[in-house]
């Protein structure tokens, strides 16, 4: 199988094939031997630039990297770097694609991420740029889903929060239009709605339901994907305090749902899921974000070699 | 006089754009930077057209239009068409469609784009139904009224 990509900038560039190859690999790496695997990215040099603070992402990327054999260099402060004495990203990019065999990026400018693919000789991996995408958490959030169900196809997943502004949610509805007879329910306030845009892009493919009401659709679901509701997007405070209890996972919840129904979040959480939930076997979260690590080192992995 | 008895003045060289939307006359000459032309320009707005109910039209003495201003009209008025006019004739007659991609002539909205922040050619995949344009930088889409209010 022909992985198609050269860069992982967004996960609207992925095929089904290319999604497929990924998963298999990630799959592949969970039983790899250390040995085996620590010889991947030998005398490979990965630049981890991270622009923007992250601890999850950049901390799993770079022990991919430490665990597949390669050396890592970066910066983890963009003061400490030549951003901060007003250099273009571009340039940045020129010059470090000089010196490494892949890029890891996170960059608060939506689109520096396909901007650095265009100018760089090496492979760019997307690790998030701004409220636009971050490739490599909806493949962890897919490998998530495919590794606890065996299947994505014709699963039920409920959406859930802050669908408007969600970036998740948004790569996770493209992403699951892959997987025919998928259904999707997208749980929000009415401020937050899933944008129509997105539901008119996927509409042929996955089969879409809107509700304000969690109670609705879930005894029926099989998976829930919670999102955090975020203060700052509400004009009126009184609105937010309001919604903001509507939507909080408790222990209760699954009085209602099947015995294998599980919850995923992107994390951090703030107070969406009580952590009451996190001993009980819905809790996949945890689990979610451990599977990051294979998830990224089957996409270092695949790209190690590329030629742009 | 009935409206049908009008006659616009016919142009020897240059270019008739027919069948325009209503209200996008204007606009085109906008974008064509034809607020002060060296040559006679000619609008009609809103007028009778057995196609359309009523269309715009645009008549531009010695002026021929470049690939870039074809593709900015398509984007504004797709199934519009063009006649090049020669010598008082029409030389030729093109439907104007709406182009796959922009490429350099309309300007990202999105303040947190790449393209406005560094200064880079803009690159935009136009869809269709309803007609959109996608940044291939920031990826945010814009409907048909910021699209015309963004075309440079």
């Amino acid at each position: 199988m022909e992985f198609s990509l050269t860069d992982i900038i967004s996960i609207c560039d992925f095929s089904k094939k290319d999604i497929d190859i990924v998963l298999e690999k990630a799959a592949e790496f969970e039983k790899m031997p250390v040995e085996k695997k620590a010889g991947i990215l030998n005398g490979k040099i990965v630049a981890s630039l991270f622009f923007e603070p992250s601890t999850r992402t950049r901390l799993s990327f770079e022990t991919a990297i430490q665990n597949l054999g390669g050396k890592v260099i970066g910066f983890a402060d963009p003061a400490a770097s030549s951003t901060s004495k007003g250099e273009t990203l571009s340039d940045s990019i020129k010059i470090i694609s000089g010196y490494a065999d892949i890029i890891v990026m996170r960059h608060f400018i939506e689109g520096s991420a396909r901007r650095a693919s265009e100018v760089s000789k090496k492979p760019i991996i997307n690790a998030g740029d701004g409220a636009n995408q971050h490739p490599t958490q909806t493949l962890l959030d897919l490998y998530t889903i495919k590794k606890e169900f065996g299947k994505i196809s014709g699963l039920k997943i409920g959406l859930l929060g802050d669908l408007k502004y969600g970036r998740t949610v948004h790569s996770l509805m493209y992403a699951l239009a892959h997987y025919p007879n998928t259904e999707v329910f997208c749980i929000s306030p009415e401020s937050l709605r899933m944008q129509q845009e997105i539901i008119q892009d996927n509409s042929e493919k996955l089969k879409i339901f809107e509700t304000r009401d969690l109670q609705e659709f879930l005894p029926e679901l099989d998976l829930l994907y919670a999102t955090r509701i975020q203060k700052e997007r509400f004009a009126d405070e009184f609105e937010y305090e309001q919604i903001k209890n509507v939507f909080i996972l408790d222990k209760k919840i699954l009085e209602k749902t099947k015995k294998s129904f599980r919850i995923m979040h992107p994390l951090p959480r703030v107070n969406e899921i009580k952590p009451e939930l996190d001993s009980t076997s819905a809790a996949l979260y945890f689990e979610q974000a451990k599977n990051g690590l294979p998830v990224r080192k089957a996409i270092l992995s695949i790209l190690k070699d590329v030629e742009k | 006089m009935n409206e049908s008895d009008i006659r616009l003045t016919p142009i020897k060289n240059g270019t008739v754009l027919d069948h325009l939307p209503v209200g996008t006359a204007l606009k085109i000459l906008e974008i064509l930077q034809l607020s002060k032309p060296e040559k006679a320009v000619t609008i009609a707005i809103n007028t009778e057209s057995k196609k359309m109910g009523r269309k715009d039209l645009v008549f531009l003495e010695g002026k021929e239009l470049k690939k870039s201003e074809i593709e900015k009209i398509g984007l504004l008025a797709r199934g519009a068409t063009m006649n090049l006019i020669k010598a008082s004739e029409v030389k030729s007659k093109i439907a104007i469609e709406l182009p796959e991609k922009a490429i350099g002539i309309i300007k990202c909205m999105n303040p947190k784009c790449i393209s406005p922040i560094e200064g880079l050619e803009t690159k935009f995949f136009i869809l269709q139904k309803p007609l959109r344009a996608k940044c291939f930088y920031c990826e945010k889409t814009m409907g048909e009224k910021e699209i015309a209010n963004a075309i440079k």
